[in-house]
């Protein structure tokens, strides 16, 4: 129980630090903030390669990969995709 | 060793908070989003190192695939497409938190002793979000693409089969939580999720999407924070809560600039067009001029400033280079050249600020609504492409209209105002639009690419 406690209260305190920062982001930069924030919620990652390299049963294994394969796509695509959009926003010359 | 990897996840949320924190300006968002990639690297690496993990093998074969479709994804990519492709990475992440949950929930049940039950609610939470999240961006993404019926599809008894759909979620989710070692109850309620998913979004019409866009990025960040609590890691549940959080305000900001409510376009409730409303032939009868790409021209010849405000046609007509030029040739003549940008004008937030971005518009040059309203009043000419309800001033005017109370960008008080259109169709609101047909406005008929291309002809025959 003590865990969960621990973890709701990052949960909250980090949900603060958000609307912080957020409210600050011109809406100029309201997509490549989606595809962005997209990419770092592919943190999924992190429980897919635990349960991909395991190895407790078959299944949690296909499970774990497939769960890699989503999450890459969503890490990899998020990032290359806003670094793109954010270096066409260029200033006056 | 343990203490070490805790202490690099928690270096790896300090740097997606920096990264986020650079994204509150174009001068810094690329380094920005640099920092985030790194937390991942560092997070990912750190987790590679883990004394759980037995083979690489599959792990490499997973990274090697996703990350080969992901970065084929990113390049070729069209701009005009990102709403599609910012969907169906929202979809990817849901999707991703309901497998590790599955797994979590496989491997916790393989150990004789049952497991807590905060895990088994957790386990629970990402399937149910995870699920509804994947499916709901499927249907937002095939909206989107033209694969499904774009508009609002309902059907009678639409919210009661909803209301039915998450009872009985619940009541799976219970199960799952009540008999963790019983194989079935998670994959029933991912199965239950699913079709929840599709029946969300199915109601919602195309113009009200970067709601739905908003919201599923949020849900998809609530999936990552929840699969956090399955594998009591703070990095997921740090990054999962901030990107909820960013979800949540996008939405928030999507609600409020078309005066709607979330659960108003969640159930694909549009405000009822008065029968008072004045028809279309009312308002436009024999009182809408049309002109000619050569008579715009002439105005921009004599116009000290220009505003041009884009909407989702700009998009659908890829017009977006040759308004850039016309910009471009306008202020090399000594014109200032500005955009004004209405909040949900194209398919997600933000989406005319990357397509002119990418015609390589300077950021400076793009305002948004309530900069712009501020002195719209000295503007020679405002050029509206493919905007219809952003500048309809019955939002101000009529009460009873479907839009009143939306803030719209004031184009009927520029001194002139150039409306490039195909026709006098409605927009996404259906109601006419007194725009058209006041003293100071004109109306181009045509494709806006072609329109925009004609005008910069015939300025440069003068």
């Amino acid at each position: 129980m003590e865990m969960f406690i621990m973890g709701l209260t990052i949960f909250v305190l980090a949900i603060f630090v958000g609307f912080e920062i957020i409210t600050k982001i011109p809406p100029t930069l309201h997509t490549p903030l989606m595809s962005g924030s997209n990419a770092i919620s592919g943190i999924t990652l992190v429980g897919a390669v635990l349960s991909s390299g395991a190895q407790h049963t078959m299944a949690t294994t296909i499970l774990g990969v497939l769960a890699v394969i989503f999450a890459t796509i969503n890490v990899i695509g998020g990032f290359m995709v806003t670094n793109r959009m954010l270096a066409m926003f260029k200033k006056r010359s | 060793m343990s203490a070490l990897i805790n202490i690099g996840y928690l270096v790896a949320s300090v740097l997606f908070i920096l990264g986020l924190k650079g994204l509150t300006h174009p001068r810094t968002a690329v380094r920005g989003n640099f920092l985030g990639a790194t937390g991942m690297l560092l997070a990912v690496v750190l987790t590679l190192t883990n004394q759980q993990i037995l083979s690489y093998e599959m792990i490499i074969l997973g990274l090697i695939i996703g990350g080969a479709i992901g970065a084929v994804l990113a390049i070729k990519i069209e701009m005009t497409s990102m709403p599609e492709l910012v969907a169906v990475f929202n979809g990817f992440g849901g999707m991703a938190s309901v497998l590790v949950a599955g797994a979590a929930l496989l491997e916790n049940t393989l150990e004789a002793e049952v497991p807590m039950m905060q895990l088994t609610i957790a386990i629970a939470v990402s399937g149910l979000i995870g699920a509804v999240t994947f499916w709901g961006s499927m249907v937002a993404f095939g909206k989107l693409k033209g694969l499904i019926d774009e508009n609002a599809v309902l059907f009678s008894g639409q919210q009661i089969i909803n209301g039915i759909l998450a009872a009985t979620a619940l009541a799976l989710s219970c199960w799952v939580v009540l008999d963790p070692a019983n194989g079935w109850a998670y994959w029933l309620l991912v199965g239950v999720a699913s079709v929840l998913g599709v029946l969300l979004v199915i109601p919602v019409g195309g113009a009200d999407m970067p709601v739905v866009v908003a919201l599923l990025n949020s849900y998809s960040g609530l999936a990552a924070a929840s699969t956090g609590f399955v594998l009591s890691n703070n990095v997921l549940i740090i990054t999962g809560s901030l990107v909820g959080a960013s979800g949540l305000i996008l939405t928030q900001i999507m609600c409020k600039a078309m005066n709607r409510s979330l659960t108003n376009v969640l159930f694909g409730v549009m405000a009822p067009v008065g029968d008072g409303g004045p028809t279309a032939d009312e308002v436009y009868g024999g009182k809408v001029k049309s002109t000619s790409p050569e008579e715009v021209a002439l105005l921009f010849e004599t116009a000290r400033r220009v505003s041009i405000i884009p909407g989702y046609g700009m998009a659908v007509s890829q017009a977006q280079h040759p308004v850039a030029s016309l910009a471009a040739l306008l202020e090399s003549r000594g014109t200032k050249v500005e955009y004004a940008v209405h909040p949900v004008a194209g398919r997600m937030p933000g989406h005319m600020n990357v397509l002119l971005a990418e015609a390589d518009v300077p950021y400076e040059a793009l305002r948004d609504m309530d900069e712009s309203n501020q002195d719209i009043d000295q503007v020679d000419v405002a050029l509206v492409i493919g905007a219809n309800d952003v500048v309809n001033p019955m939002a101000r005017t009529d009460p009873s209209s479907p839009i009143a109370g939306m803030p719209i960008i004031d184009v009927d008080k520029a001194k002139t105002v150039v409306i490039i259109k195909r026709s006098l169709s409605p927009g996404f609101a259906g109601i006419p639009n007194p725009l058209f047909s006041l003293d100071n406005s004109l109306m181009l008929f045509g494709d806006g690419k072609k329109m925009v291309l004609d005008i910069i002809a015939a300025l440069k025959d003068v």
